[in-house]
């Protein structure tokens, strides 16, 4: 009997297997098995089927494979549930193993043999976003206030510093604190007039604050340098020790002061050590304040604001709060971008940032500091390494967003931990 | 009985309305420390407005409700909804449950001593620096809560989220809650709907325990006869927003007007 139930099931597992294999086949068999090419006087086609051959049997083998080991072809009801439950389980369990491995990682990052310019510019490019997450969560993942206009937040940090080391000639590091507040003042700013709102209106009023300071920085061509952007914006300095292959006179650089061969390199590394010191105040800074009562204001404000008045919390005082909060961080993260680019424009604060980064917190699980890690790295890490698939590299980036949507509806690790317990 | 208390809360020609339609109307009842004043009506009395209004849910349209604090006195009409839960003390419960679900049950109690928590973390600069000022008010908080949790028999809960919670566990957790604020006056939104009769004698146990044991005025609005019957010191009744009567329980159950006003008149 039970032999014939097995039998039973693998042929269902079989099918299962064939039928995704068919699947693929139907998907690939004109995206990647013609392509046109150029050839004298005409276009040809020129036929790719040993592409989808392979990704039909990858399909196939996967699916199989897949099936086997979860196990779940008895209940289809619950199928996606039960991958969700394993991955769940991933989060919940292992959690401190994940975080060691990931930091030990980003630490250790540059010394790492496969680690050339390329791969510590994308790991740079990916803690920045690490750091942006990490901000917006305030807003979005604790304070529950859906935050479409985040990057202006972004924005005002780069400029605010860009901005001061071209008018004033400051350096980085003094310009830092500077820009974290000036875009914390935005955030009161933009706090202010959406107060009452909640959902889909704050969300559309704060993608319009977005715009506005987009435009503003586009059209005041006097003082911004409109579309030119802002150029010959200084690096910042290692201790005072500059980047520089010729150090000025009287001064020392980096690798003289060292003696060391001059690289290029070195100033790479720098700044992913930077944003990564960077991204781990924050990280601690936010975990800090969502033990303090602050942080559970935050969280009560978005389960229930009427009940939160209730008990005597003062509204106005912790959305402007976690608005400011929310926004210094972006203020920071947005001066090392400019520093880091040397040169900026408003073409590097579109909406399609805002988005991102809301993808982000959100595909991460809200108001989980792993997550927005994990996120950060599955989608901004992996669209950079499918840069070789060129036009196939978004419909990567959207696919990855649907799977983890339909797995996770609540995001990558919904668990939440409680600030404080009773029973340990 | 009620007149050997100080008098707690005095609510003096009470009027609200919505686009013309009189919700409350010249309605003046007093309350006073450790007793239990029910506000009992048919549907649509006007019962939730009062107490929306006396929490700064509602301004009223004129009238004056004032709250006896020892020395000092409050003007509630004139206070805006969390400045009454945070200065005067009143704290309240929902008719549909207002808890907050996802956060656990023993968060749920310590958000409710958010304003004391927020100075004695320097409105987190001090929390964020560790200040052992703040480590022990949130033990005492911890304390607090434990207190009210072992009373309410929810302890095993504590680190659940709310919203897991049994219906009539969350009812109960909704009072512990506004009782972790220790506020000088507890105003009950129908504790007693939708819970069953053993639930209903536990609710009643606990109000009795509140009223013995703390110095607290409750103000309660019931439909459940019994509770309101077997608790209260004090019974107010309106009917279309206005005050019908009002007396100790054993006159209002023969009152007729309050009669009338629940099985209809005799034609």
């Amino acid at each position: 009997m039970i032999q014939r139930q097995k039998q039973n099931n693998f042929n269902k597992e079989l099918k299962d297997a064939l039928l995704t294999a068919l699947i693929t086949f139907a998907l690939t068999v004109l995206l990647f098995g013609v392509r046109t090419v150029q050839q004298p006087g005409k276009l040809g086609i020129e036929t790719r089927w040993s592409w989808v051959i392979l990704s039909v049997i990858a399909a196939f083998f996967g699916r199989l494979f897949f099936v086997f080991c979860t196990g779940l072809i008895n209940n289809k009801g619950s199928y996606f549930q039960g991958v969700a439950d394993n991955i769940t389980k991933i989060g919940g369990t292992v959690k401190i193993l994940t975080t060691v491995i990931l930091v030990l990682t980003a630490i250790l990052l540059p010394l790492l043999p496969f680690s050339d310019r390329y791969v510590i510019d994308i790991a740079t490019l990916v803690l920045t976003y690490i750091m942006l997450g990490w901000g917006l969560n305030i807003v979005v993942g604790l304070a529950g206030l859906l935050d479409l206009g985040y990057v202006a937040f972004y924005a005002v940090g780069s400029y605010s510093f860009a901005l001061l080391a071209h008018y004033h000639d400051l350096s980085f590091w003094v310009c830092l604190p500077f820009a974290g507040l000036f875009a914390a003042m935005f955030g009161v700013i933009l706090g202010f007039p959406v107060l009452r709102l909640r959902g889909d209106y704050l969300a559309i009023v704060t993608l319009g604050f977005g715009e506005i300071i987009r435009v503003i920085l586009l059209n005041w061509y006097q003082f911004t340098g409109g579309p030119d952007g802002i150029s010959g914006i200084p690096r910042p300095a290692f201790f005072g020790l500059e980047f520089k292959r010729i150090p000025p006179e009287g001064t020392a650089s980096f690798h003289t002061f060292f003696s060391i061969e001059y690289s290029s390199l070195h100033r790479i590394i720098f700044l992913y050590y930077l944003i990564l010191l960077m991204a781990f105040i924050t990280n601690l800074f936010v975990i800090r304040l969502r033990k303090l009562p602050i942080g559970r204001a935050w969280e009560a404000l978005r389960e229930d604001e009427t009940a939160c008045r209730s008990i005597g919390i003062n509204p106005t005082n912790t959305k402007l709060t976690a608005f400011a909060l929310g926004a210094m961080f972006a203020g920071f993260a947005g001066s090392f971008f400019a520093s880091r680019q040397g040169f900026i424009s408003p073409e590097s604060f579109t909406f399609t940032e805002s988005a991102i980064i809301l993808a982000i917190v959100v595909l991460g699980g809200m108001g989980s500091q792993i997550g927005v890690v994990i996120a950060s790295i599955v989608l901004i890490g992996a669209t950079e390494f499918f840069r070789e698939l060129e036009e196939f590299r978004m419909l990567v980036f959207g696919a990855l967003m649907v799977a983890i949507m339909i797995w996770k509806p609540k995001g990558l690790i919904s668990h939440r931990a409680p600030t404080v317990r009773l029973h340990t | 009985m009620a007149n050997t208390e100080p008098l707690l809360l005095k609510v003096d020609r009470l009027s609200m309305a919505f686009s013309g339609l009189l919700a409350v109307d010249d309605v003046s009842f007093n309350a006073y420390n450790k007793n239990i004043t029910a506000i009992i009506g048919p549907n649509g009395a006007g019962k939730t407005t009062v107490f929306n209004c006396l929490t700064g849910f509602y301004r009223p349209l004129s009238g004056i409700m004032l709250l006896y604090h020892g020395e000092k006195r409050f003007d509630l009409q004139r206070m805006k909804d969390f400045r009454i839960a945070q200065k005067a003390k009143v704290a309240r419960t929902f008719q549909n449950i207002r808890l907050f679900p996802n956060m656990s049950v023993l968060e749920n109690l310590v958000v409710a001593q958010h304003n004391a928590l927020m100075r004695a973390s320097w409105f987190t600069v001090g929390g964020l620096m560790g200040f052992r000022s703040y480590k022990n008010k949130e033990k005492e908080v911890i304390e607090l809560a434990k207190y009210w949790l072992t009373r309410t028999d929810l302890v095993e809960y504590a680190d659940l989220p709310a919203g897991n919670l049994s219906y009539g566990a969350q009812r109960k957790l909704e009072i512990t809650r506004a009782m972790c604020m220790e506020p000088v006056l507890l105003c009950l939104d129908e504790p007693a709907a939708g819970l069953n009769p053993a639930e209903s004698s536990d609710l009643c146990e606990l109000l009795l325990f509140i009223k013995e044991n703390h110095r607290v005025g409750i103000l309660l609005i019931e439909h459940d006869m019994s509770v309101v019957m077997g608790i209260s010191d004090y019974i107010v009744v309106l009917d279309y927003g206005k005050k019908i009567a009002e007396g100790p329980p054993e006159s209002i159950r023969e009152n007729p007007a309050v009669i009338a006003a629940y099985l209809g008149e005799e034609e």
